[in-house]
């Protein structure tokens, strides 16, 4: 399926795993029902990444995440949000693998979905279609600033502008 | 009032422009019409019964006059020349053309003003009392508290796909007028006993449609500067575990209500206690920031008394009585705060036309420090009028057809568009009211009756607040036939009360009769300045259920 991350088109390094039976792929994406019987089964050279429903909790994936190079998120339907707050609390428990959207996602997600924590979108061949790749980066860049403090990159939202704008007139005052 | 940075210029600029993207991909075919109709609501443009309905964001009901009257000109160049005031203290353009909807957003951006998420299942236009910064009974000004929420939730990258819509109201005073027990979240400002530091109450879970709730308080003080971490938390759990099954369980209020407002609770304080509180909320510099701008206007010191107002109201009793119905006393001395009724009998309710929007904009701009306030029952105000220029308003919004004398009486009534404009109503609502209207009519009857609230809602959404009107009236379809029923006792002040069904639903042409014989168990049984509402709950619904049945009997 059609892969894209900030820079555009990416190559998709991922093979995915329908059962636990993983053999020598050396990047296996597996689903959650059997990523414990994966992970048992992995070896040295091999980097194992899950794809999960969005309705399980932080909770119940948190002890996996050391051992993991990948967490895909599946997105059942555009509307449904779940996803980017998954997102945020594992990239808030420390996880530096790659997060993946799997799902029918649209455009003008696309900014959002990178602000809460994903780094990448897996999306299904006719909303790849629909939806060329400059679509994608044109919409990424919607708002030059964003209100919202802590997430994507630092300075970007208003609340660091006025508060850097603010230390900026203090210096010139001095 | 806030004025637009830089910042919030360039932002709802962006937004039309991305807005005008976003209809391009729909019709060149790269957004499906599935996958646009969230993208066009959140932009608050409806497809209703005859034609697109455009929702105008008015943040927490505060206005200029460059801003009404720039609602005026939209309304005649682009609607039939006029507009409707809603309970959630926006406008509404029922006419507007879809291809003239970017031009429309380009003149509001001029006045700072756009339609940023007046729909979808993301946080709404925030509102707030009416008489913010001018209530003698309040703590805090709601309003810079009510911008703050209004510029975080704007465009939220992880709160924009939410189970359900989500409704945020903020007061700073004693009295709730900002119906904050029947949100999905109301703040209220309040000091804390100890410190008598301010701090916000935070109630979670309230709303209408056809599940009404009252909200449940989670925090009885949460210190003002933890407050978007705190709501960062909140909406953190709903967005994860609210039910996105069926769009009817889907509200906030289910979840509160599925697991308990104690656990809701926990699991909110939980996430809480993970959250690096500093990098998420405002600076205090910001927070002062946004506050400047509600700073009170330059009052002039004047005599608590104007006796040119008195010698007016004494030469003048239709006068008197208007300003006795429809004047709030006012924090500074020698000032009111005047609500112009947009309920003249015979009218749809909250309707203005553009001229009667310039004719407000011109007495805001010459009588009250350029500001009115939108308020959630439909009505316009101007915050700070001297008393002594009570009567040439009086006589200004007389010529307007804006003087009724009805503000919080019988014929105030709060209604939805209803089947005559809405698609999802299932009854009129509108010719309801004016039904109502004309059986009440007699200005002496109201007032005699005194304060009572009707609300009417064409169908089981609930947009006229029927849950909580002191009399509620739902209008139903049943077999083809529209059908009302009457509810009694709710209640939209901090004594918030959902109000009970009286008992079958009635035919059009009988509930004026209906309303009468309630109104009259109450004449009857009221004690010495007791209003309606406190009658209720103190003799019960039982009379008046009696006198009702007595009204589907006769109708039977």
């Amino acid at each position: 399926m059609p892969l894209l991350d900030r820079n555009g088109h990416r190559e998709d390094r991922w093979t995915r795993s329908e059962g636990a039976a993983i053999g020598n792929i050396p990047a296996a994406l597996v689903p959650w029902e059997v990523l414990v019987e994966a992970l048992d089964t992995q070896e040295p050279e091999q980097v194992i990444g899950v794809l999960i429903p969005n309705n399980i909790s932080f909770a119940e994936l948190a002890p996996f995440l050391p051992r993991l190079a990948l967490v895909a998120i599946a997105f059942p339907a555009y509307g449904d949000g779940r996803g980017f707050s998954l997102a945020r609390q594992i990239r808030r428990a420390g996880f530096a693998g790659e997060i993946r959207a799997s799902g029918p996602l649209i455009a003008d997600q696309f900014a959002y979905a990178l602000s809460c924590g994903f780094d990448t979108i897996e999306l299904p061949e006719a909303s790849a279609a629909r939806q060329p790749v400059p679509q994608w980066l044109n919409a990424k860049d919607s708002f030059s600033a964003t209100y919202q403090r802590g997430y994507g990159e630092s300075g970007r939202n208003v609340l660091d502008q006025r508060r850097a704008a603010r230390a900026a007139a203090l210096n010139a005052a001095e | 009032m806030y004025r637009y940075d830089e910042f919030d210029e360039r932002f709802v600029r962006e937004r039309v422009a991305q807005f005008t993207d976003q209809v391009a991909r729909r019709l060149d075919g790269s957004l499906t019409e599935d996958e646009f109709k969230p993208l066009r609501l959140k932009n608050g443009v409806y497809l209703q019964l005859h034609a697109y309905m455009l929702r105008i964001a008015v943040p927490y009901g505060t206005l200029n006059s460059r801003q009404l009257r720039q609602l005026a000109l939209i309304g005649e160049r682009y609607d039939r020349g006029y507009g409707h005031f809603t309970t959630r203290q926006n406008l509404q353009f029922n006419w507007p053309k879809l291809r003239d909807v970017p031009a429309i957003l380009g003149l509001l951006a001029d006045v700072e003003m756009h339609c940023i998420q007046t729909s979808g299942n993301c946080i709404r236009n925030v509102t707030a009392d009416h008489f913010a910064g001018v209530a003698q009974d309040e703590i805090e000004d709601p309003r810079p508290t009510a911008e703050l929420i209004r510029q975080w939730s704007s465009a939220h990258p992880e709160f924009s796909y939410l189970p359900r819509k989500f409704k945020i109201a903020v007061t700073g005073a004693e009295a709730d007028r900002a119906v904050i027990k029947a949100h999905d979240i109301g703040l209220r400002l309040r000091r804390h006993p100890d410190t008598h530091e301010t701090c916000y109450e935070i109630s979670v879970g309230g709303g209408l449609g056809r599940t009404p709730m009252i909200g449940k308080v989670v925090r009885d003080y949460l210190p003002k500067k933890d407050l978007l971490a705190y709501l960062e938390a909140i909406m953190r759990v709903y967005n994860l575990e609210g039910r996105r099954d069926n769009k009817y369980k889907a509200r906030v209020k289910i979840l509160v209500h599925e697991i308990g407002a104690e656990e809701f609770t926990r699991r909110v304080e939980a996430e809480f206690a993970l959250l690096d509180g500093p990098s998420i909320n405002a600076d205090p510099e910001e927070a002062a920031r946004i506050a400047a701008y509600f700073a009170p206007p330059r009052y002039e010191t004047l005599p608590a008394v104007s006796n040119t107002l008195e010698a007016a109201k004494a030469a003048n009793p239709a006068f008197a009585r208007w300003v006795e119905v429809n004047t709030a006393p006012h924090k500074v001395p020698g000032y009111a705060a005047l609500t112009i009724s947009l309920k003249p009998i015979g009218q749809a309710p909250g309707d203005a036309t553009s001229e009667q929007m310039r004719l407000v904009a011109d007495l805001a701009e010459r009588y009250s420090f350029d500001e009115l306030r939108v308020t959630h029952a439909q009505n316009l105000v101007l915050p700070h009028v001297r008393q002594r220029d009570l009567f040439a308003i009086w006589h200004q919004l007389g010529e307007a057809g804006l003087a009724s004398a009805n503000v919080g009486l019988v014929t105030d009534i709060i209604s939805c568009p209803g089947l005559d404009y809405c698609a999802l109503a299932t009854a009129r609502s509108i010719p309801i009211a004016q039904a109502i209207q004309s059986r009440f009519a007699d200005e002496a009857r109201q007032r005699e009756i005194g304060p009572l609230g009707i609300k009417i809602s064409g169908c089981i959404n609930a947009c006229g607040h029927h849950h909580v009107g002191h009399i509620g009236i739902l209008g139903l379809e049943k077999r083809g036939i529209e059908s009302y029923q009457i509810t009694l006792g709710g209640d939209d002040t901090e004594n918030a009360a959902i109000g009970e069904i009286l008992g079958p639903g009635l035919a059009a042409e009988e509930v004026p009769d209906a309303i009468e014989r309630i109104v009259s168990v109450y004449l009857a049984a009221r004690s010495e300045g007791e209003s309606f509402i406190d009658n209720v709950r103190r003799i019960g619904l039982a009379p008046f259920k009696a006198a009702f049945q007595e009204t589907a009997r006769a109708a039977a």
